[in-house]
């Protein structure tokens, strides 16, 4: 494997859980809600999977087990901010806070400890296509998720009746509640998606990219994710885009400061996002297109009058 | 009433002193009405009458307090819009229920039942609107859209879902006089194929024309049923508002003074791609004069008034003279520190904050023009309250706003006193040019009636006022010059005396009569 090979395939594993976590948030803010506890989900997940892991043996367990932590997690979100209309920001806030503090309790016995790997999924004959084939078709498991959710999110939200109704919960949800929408349900439903995507992106990061417990590992990731969400547009494609551009940059500084470059490494660290948030304005400068898919009942408490 | 009673039983729907209470309000107060099978059941009543209260009921969106409903003789409760549309009721929302981010195709699919494909409910629009003669493209975002055309997704949304009984709320107000008789010929056809229609208008001509019965509210009362077609406009008004209505007098108007504002090949670029460029746009209005521009909405009506607001201004500082004033590139502050006043289209979010006081909005619009009167403090801007109270009361009076309160939020008004307190805010400043976009879109007959009137005796008083408006009875009614703009177009202005309702109509009608009116013109 040459070093080009090696660099792309560290930038997949670097966008995945970017790409994961984005499209969750992209589904619940579509509906109108805004979680800005990403990466508390994110955090609750990878603490959950790795332990999951080392309790049974199985990563296998462990992806399950992160899905489901960052869903209950966006469970705790739904109920306050949709059924007691708790504020949206501050709560999401609360949320990211919370899990920090509460995956460091969770992994406290296991900092240290070397954790299983995912093992890749091959397929035969596709991967050993030159190139492409071990970039694409020797990949594990949460990869091949991803890809997954990308073509199920955009096919859902915009060639289903159920996404189409979504949206409308997000666009006005007092007319869709005058239509006959239930719009607290279809928001849960949004929420825990959003909470499982950000389950599954943390169980990536502590089963895949670094296998081990560490206390905040998530790093701002969960940040990164809400980011991409609204420099995205809203519209899934965009947030491959802009994840994989992120990872790319991220992956391509570090070897520029292991090359000893003559740029400062504070500047090199700051790539990332300049680039990221460069290539997004200019895919969504069109002001038209950003209002559309803009979610405008976004951030906004529901409560049924009658 | 004898026989009024007898047809209760053979009506498709039927209402039985129906009452809403709100607290200790009564809406709605033992309302009777009877809509037969095949016909087209007027209800007239101003706002705040009780018809939208009736007609929530009715649609399943507001419980009755008390009363009967009955659907073809059986009493049923209607509990949800759902109901209602199984029943077979369809409704056109006079506020639109639409989703403004979806195309229109995806708007009229969610109130259709599951299971239809999108694509096929865009073609069964696109031709269904095609036939009525409300044209509509499928894949259009609403965002995209003008009032009018907006208009036309819920009627066509309605029409889709093969109602027997269709309630329409002001349907004809943002349609051109050729649209509203294709409107009319679709009722006629509905009426043939044995549906009902309840049509909700102000316009009493229109009632006359094509109603076959009307019954007309009052304070939540029923205060007259009666056969249009045997009564004047002006007894069915008497019912209507308890006394005659004001006539507006333009006597008085036509005194020509300086060109006060005026248009010089004016242009402005499409904001988005559904929206209309404006092109060399040439208009002068003089004191004492007032021009109404016509014509069908979405035809850049929007965006002329954005020019000449200066809400986006234009590049060219000489396409706009106020006062002999190049102010194209000016914003709105700046023009209206020259004395010119502007009221948008929406009342709501645009003209007014909802949620604030009439006091706080008044502020909010001449606090940069009338900043000596309502800001002290110097720098610090403090706002005086006395002061601002005092004009909000002043306004209050001299335009009849009617309000619960001393000061309540804008929001709570009904749209015509809102109306008249936006157009009274402007009129307060004796502005020597007034910029008005659709001034009484959606307002009863007597705020109209009092609009119009206000509008007039400020040209009288030597100012040039600019009226943009859909409504050619209110342009007749107050028009000394009448121009038509079509496809950001606007044609000559003509005097009012000497246009007819038809050559109105051929310069408004687009692309299909537009052709036809120019060879008209050439020969």
């Amino acid at each position: 494997m040459g070093i080009v090979e090696a660099i792309l395939l560290t930038v997949i594993t670097a966008a995945t859980p970017l790409v994961i976590a984005a499209l969750g948030e992209l589904v619940t803010e579509r509906s109108g809600v805004l979680n800005l506890g990403v990466e508390g989900m994110m955090i609750m997940g990878a603490a959950c999977a790795f332990v999951a892991t080392q309790l049974t043996g199985s990563p296998y367990i462990g992806i399950l087990a992160g899905i489901l932590s960052g869903a209950l997690f966006s469970l705790l979100f739904g109920f306050l901010t949709l059924t007691l209309v708790a504020n949206q920001v501050a709560t999401g806030l609360a949320l990211t806070i919370l899990g920090l503090g509460v995956s460091g309790m969770i992994g406290e016995a296991y900092v240290g400890q070397s954790g299983e790997k995912l093992p890749q999924i091959v397929f035969p004959l596709l991967s050993d296509i030159p190139w492409l084939g071990p970039l694409l078709f020797k990949q594990d498991m949460i990869f091949y998720l991803s890809i997954a959710l990308v073509i199920g999110v955009n096919w859902f939200l915009f060639k289903t009746r159920k996404g189409l109704m979504l949206r409308s919960v997000g666009d006005s949800h007092s007319s869709a509640h005058a239509l006959g929408i239930n719009v607290i349900r279809t928001r849960y439903l949004a929420v825990m998606f959003g909470g499982a995507c950000a389950g599954l992106a943390g169980a990536q990061l502590s089963l895949v990219y670094t296998p081990q417990w560490v206390e905040n590992m998530s790093a701002g990731r969960g940040w990164i994710a809400l980011a991409l969400v609204v420099f995205a547009s809203w519209r899934p494609w965009r947030v491959v885009v802009g994840g994989y551009l992120f990872g790319a940059v991220s992956i391509s500084q570090l070897h520029a400061q292991a090359f000893g470059i003559g740029i400062p490494s504070q500047f090199l660290s700051a790539l990332p996002y300049l680039a990221t948030v460069a290539v997004l304005i200019i895919i969504s400068h069109n002001r038209r297109t950003t209002l559309i898919n803009t979610p405008a009942s976004l951030g906004k408490s529901f409560v049924p009058d009658r | 009433m004898a026989g009024e009673q007898e047809t209760v039983d053979g009506s498709l729907l039927a209402v039985d002193k129906l009452t809403k209470v709100f607290g200790t309000f009564a809406a709605c107060d033992h309302i009777d009405l009877a809509i037969r099978t095949g016909e087209i059941h007027a209800l007239l009543g101003e706002n705040g009458a009780g018809k939208s209260t009736l007609v929530k009921m009715l649609f399943g969106v507001l419980a009755p307090t008390s009363g009967r409903i009955l659907w073809q003789g059986q009493p049923v409760r209607i509990a949800s819009p759902n109901a209602a549309r199984k029943l077979g009721i369809g409704m056109v929302f006079q506020h639109f229920s639409l989703f403004e981010a979806l195309t229109v195709a995806e708007n009229i699919a969610l109130s259709m039942d599951p299971g239809v494909s999108l694509a096929k409910i865009s073609d069964e629009a696109a031709s269904l609107s095609r036939s009525y003669g409300l044209p509509l493209d499928p894949k259009a975002h609403v965002a995209d859209l003008s009032v009018g055309e907006r208009q036309r997704i819920e009627i066509v949304r309605a029409l889709l879902q093969n109602p027997q009984l269709i309630i329409l709320d002001e349907p004809t107000s943002v349609l051109t006089p050729q649209e509203a008789d294709r409107l009319f010929e679709t009722l006629a056809k509905l009426k043939s194929e044995g549906r009902s229609v309840l049509y909700i208008s102000h316009r009493l001509e229109e009632v006359q024309r094509i109603c076959d019965r009307a019954t007309v509210l009052r304070h939540g009362k029923v205060t007259g049923a009666c056969d249009p077609r045997q009564e004047t406009p002006a007894s069915l008004a008497r019912m209507m508002v308890g006394s005659d209505v004001a006539h507006v007098s333009a006597e008085g108007t036509g005194v020509r003074g300086d060109v006060l504002l005026e248009a010089r090949n004016l242009s402005a670029a499409a904001r988005t791609p559904f929206a209309v460029s404006l092109k060399h746009v040439c208009l002068k209005v003089r004191g004492g004069e007032v021009l109404a521009i016509a014509g069908v909405a979405g035809n850049g009506q929007s965006e002329l008034f954005d020019a000449l607001s200066g809400e986006y201004p234009v590049a060219d500082a000489s396409a706009i003279q106020l006062r002999q004033k190049p102010v194209g590139t000016l914003g709105i502050n700046a023009r209206r520190l020259i004395g010119s006043g502007f009221v948008p289209e929406e009342r709501h979010g645009h003209a007014a904050v909802s949620a604030l006081p009439l006091s706080d909005n008044l502020v909010l619009a001449r606090s940069e023009s009338d900043r000596k009167a309502f800001i002290g403090g110097g720098r610090l801007g403090i706002i005086r309250q006395d002061a601002v109270k005092r004009a909000t009361k002043r306004i209050c009076e001299v335009m009849d706003v009617r309000k619960s309160g001393e000061d309540p939020a804008a929001g709570s008004l009904s749209g015509g006193n809102l109306q008249k307190f936006i157009v009274g805010r402007e009129l307060d400043r004796q502005p020597s040019v007034l910029v008005v976009n659709q001034p009484t879109w959606g307002v009863d007959a007597g705020a109209a009636s009092r609009i119009r009137q206000a509008l007039v005796d400020l040209a009288k008083s030597g100012s040039a006022v600019l009226v943009i408006s859909q409504d050619l009875d209110e342009i007749f009614e107050v028009a000394t010059e009448i121009a038509v703009i079509n496809e950001g177009r606007l044609s000559d202005a003509y005097p009012a005396k000497e246009l007819s309702r038809e050559k109105i109509g051929l310069l408004m009608g687009g692309m299909h009569v537009g052709k036809q009116a120019e060879s008209l013109d050439a020969h």
